[in-house]
This record gives C-alpha cells, structure tokens and sequence, in this order.
C-alpha cells in the first residue's frame, strides 16, 4: 500500500480506505525488532482508541490501538508466525488486522501521510 | 540528574547506537538491533562497552584477608592471574552486589562491580576496611567486552598471549604503551575476553577490534544473551531483600571458609531452607515475559518474574522468578503459568543455562 492512500493516527498505526490496520514505518522503527504480535479475535467490536492488539519487542511490549470505531472483520495470520513482517513490510505483508469502520466519518478526523510525518519530527524533537 | 558517559560515547553515537539511561550512565541499547547483535555474539564476536562498571583496586599486606571477610567465595581458592565470581552480603544475607576479584599478584586484587551498584558498594567496603589494605575505584579506566567464538582469533591480533589463557585468568598486556587488563570471561555463555585500562588505549583498540570482525553491541543484546545463559542481573534478579541462597548462589557461598559478612544469617537460612527460590522457566505457550509478571503454580499465585524475554536463540519465551519456596516442590517441572497481559500461559520449570550450542534453533 502507498502510504500517502492512508490516514494515521497520533499512536503511529496507519488505516487503509478499506479498513485494514497496520503500524506506520516510523512506529516499527521505534519499537525495533518484532518478535510476537497479539491479534484481536475476528468480530470483535472495538473503539476508536481501543487496545485493540500487542506488539512486541525483544525489550517492550506496544498496544496498538484501533484508529476507529469498528468490528474486527479480519486478521494477518502471517504476521503471527513471523513477527518480523511488521519490521520488513510496514505497509504491505506487516498489517495486522481489519476493521469494519462504524463510521466511514471518522476517517476524515485522522492524518494524511503528509501531516503525520510532521506530527512525528515535531513530537519526538 | 546528570547522566555519566563512558569514553566511547561518540562512538556509540557515531555507530548509530540507541542511547539509554542504564543505572545513570549513557549506554547504547542496540546498533544494529538486539537480534542481530545477539546472533553475531553466538556465531561470530559481538564488542561491548562495559566501561560503566566499576573498577576497583584492593591492594595491601592485609587486602586477602579484608576479601576473604567481605565477600562470600573462597578468596584461597584463587592464585595470582585467576578470578572468581563472588557476593557481596549484608549481614542478613541479603545481597549487595555480585561482583568478580581477581588476584593480580602479591596483596593486589582487582574487582569489577556492577554500574548500578558503583555508589552502594564502595562506601560498604570501605567502612569495613582495616588498616593495613587500601581501597582505589579507577573511576577513569575503560572496559570492553569482546565475546563470541571469534575472540580468541580477533584478540590474537592485539593481544599475542590471548591464547593462552583459561577461563576466568586474567594477566597484565602492554598495548600501544600503555597497560591492560584481559580477562577471559564475561556475561554472554561464549568464549571471551574483557579488557580493562586506560580510556584513550582502549579507544584506540575499540576500531582495530572492530575491523577484525566483532559489531558493536548494545546492552539489549547483552541482556537476551546473559538471560539464555541464567546469568543474574542485580536490580532485576538479586537485591539486598533477596539472600543469595534464594538467588540460587550457594555455590558461591563457601561456609567452610570462615568468618565472612551475612554467614551467620545464610548459616541459619540454609539450615531452615530458604522461604523463596529463583527458578528458570521456558513458556510453554506464546508470549513474552516481562520482569514483574505474575507466576502462578496449581492456580495459586506463588511468585514474580524478576527477568524475562524472548530468547533470540531458543525462540521462546523464557526467564528467573521467585517463588515461595514452601507452594512449588524441588522437582516441580510442570504446573507453573506466567500472566502476561491477564493471559496465562503455561511454563516449564527448566534450570539454566537454557542455551547450549545443541539446544540452538537459529
């Protein structure tokens, strides 16, 4: 996925037009090497700004959380067996999960690409 | 509060090193990530800057006998150019620092102390002190850790008599004019040598170690490796409420050698049976575990995670924990959870060292 199609959150995970939940390039370099991801279970309804799932670390363990309101429609199996897909393809194979957004408006409240790479020099400089 | 820097700062920085506060000093946590670091130390050789530990000289007609009193391994055990591990106790039992002394020679022995227990340690010392021995921290010397399968091969190209000594042995190099320690040891379970000296002789031998083939590690990497091996951390694994018989360190604590600080408390504590253990423990489902994490045994709360992690090696969850002594049996191997995040996952009861060269999956 072209990360300029997405919208960010300010707690670095990025959503696709279609729902699909992943963390921004910027968040997994941060976090380091991934060694165990903790999905949502399939149909589970969460809010926006809701853990909705754990990423972890050889030294830290990272909530990730729901950047809308939705149901859990689907999840990457791949990035359970292999965590490190969350390092080595942030935007394609590293997604984690999908949500069925409850309301398509709260996709608007989010960052472009564009302005999320400005919150990230700002907020960490 | 002001944060301490080793001499090799700019080097860490230089390097791309993730700088972190590790007991007030500024150390790199990784360079090039802790999975990789890790793997380069147990195929390869992996460089650690260890300068942040402390350095002391014991020296004096009365220096052996002062050891011999403070710390709880055999000091008659050692000859000059050997070292041993060894606690410091209080005279609960409880342990203020673990530490190695090595005899440098006639009335001349050297420690290397924990960073985090540089303030602690030096002032318990010398308020035993007699006359007659003399107490010198070298707060400007630098340290490195050269570890892995490769280091004898690496150090030989530095240090001409690497070879030649054994495991725990220490000897005087000169390098470059100046003069230094090495030491084969260290806290990674691989063969390896640490140095000791003079700051600007050392960043002098940190790039020429570098070119010969180690990479630069960070202290993420020196933690995954030392917890494979059960290696204890002080401030995670022992502290002075802990004794160092439910640490799990008897073997360093030599009864029969006399008088010593907290003999008499441990004396009394083995004879009883300590009211807690330090166990290992590999999971048995997945997760990570985390340093505070609950450990339960037949459904009863019975202890908590002093150090955990992923073990890079093995691919697992794994680590230390108290557990009350009295709710799980010697040869429980079975029966134990971990709560991680409010799941429990089962776990094993295993002793360490957990890694063996067999046990590798990587």
């Amino acid at each position: 996925m072209n990360p300029s199609d997405l919208r960010f959150a300010k707690t670095h995970e990025w959503i696709a037009v279609d729902g699909t939940v992943g963390l921004s390039d910027h968040a997994q370099h941060e976090i380091t090497d991934v060694v165990f991801v903790e999905l949502p279970k399939a149909g589970r309804a969460v809010k926006a700004g809701e853990g909705a799932s754990v990423v972890e670390s050889v030294k830290a363990a990272f909530d990730v959380y729901a950047p809308v309101a939705g149901e859990v429609a689907a999840v990457n199996p791949e990035v359970v067996s292999n965590p490190a897909l969350v390092n080595q393809s942030p935007y394609e194979k590293g997604w984690l999960f999908r949500l069925k957004p409850a309301d398509p408006a709260e996709w608007d409240g989010l960052m472009t690409h564009e302005r999320y790479q400005e919150f990230v020099k700002t907020a960490d400089h | 509060m002001p944060m301490y820097k080793t001499p090799f700062n700019e080097f860490h920085k230089r390097g791309g090193g993730r700088l972190i506060d590790f007991g007030g000093w500024q150390m790199p946590v990784q360079f090039a990530g802790i999975l990789a670091e890790h793997r380069a130390v147990r195929e390869r050789a992996g460089l650690f800057d260890i300068s942040h530990m402390g350095q002391v000289s014991v020296s004096g007609p009365r220096a052996a006998e002062f050891l011999q009193a403070v710390t709880s391994n055999d000091l008659t055990k050692l000859s000059p150019g050997r070292g041993q591990y060894s606690l410091l106790c209080r005279e609960t039992g409880g342990v203020v620092d673990d530490l190695y002394v090595y005899e440098l020679g006639a009335e001349k022995f050297f420690l290397i102390v924990n960073a985090s227990r540089r303030g602690a340690d030096l002032p318990w010392l010398r308020g035993r002190l007699p006359g007659g021995a003399e107490i010198i921290e070298l707060s400007e010397a630098a340290g490195l850790a050269l570890q892995g399968p490769d280091s004898e091969k690496i150090a030989l190209e530095f240090i001409p008599g690497a070879a030649g000594l054994e495991k725990n042995q220490i000897m005087e190099c000169a390098w470059q004019g100046a003069k230094l320690l090495v030491a084969r040891t260290g806290y990674t379970g691989e063969d390896g040598f640490e140095i000791f000296g003079d700051a600007a002789a050392l960043k002098a031998l940190y790039p020429r170690i570098q070119a010969a083939g180690a990479v630069p590690c960070g202290l993420g990497a020196r933690d995954t490796l030392r917890l494979e091996m059960g290696y204890r951390l002080y401030g995670n694994d022992l502290d002075e409420a802990h004794s160092a018989l439910e640490a799990g360190l008897g073997w360093v604590v030599k009864f029969d050698k006399g008088e010593f600080v907290g003999r008499a408390a441990l004396l009394g504590e083995k004879e009883r049976g300590p009211a807690r253990r330090m166990i290992g423990f590999k999971l048995e489902g997945k997760g990570v575990p985390r340093h505070g994490n609950e450990v339960l045994f037949d459904g009863k709360s019975v202890g908590t995670v002093t150090s955990g992690t992923f073990s890079p090696s093995l691919q697992v969850g794994l680590g230390l924990a108290y557990v009350e002594a009295a709710l799980v049996p010697k040869d429980a191997g079975k029966g134990l959870a971990i709560r991680i995040h409010d799941r429990l996952v089962p776990a094993a009861i295993q002793a360490p060292p957990f890694y063996s060269k067999l046990s590798a999956v990587l």
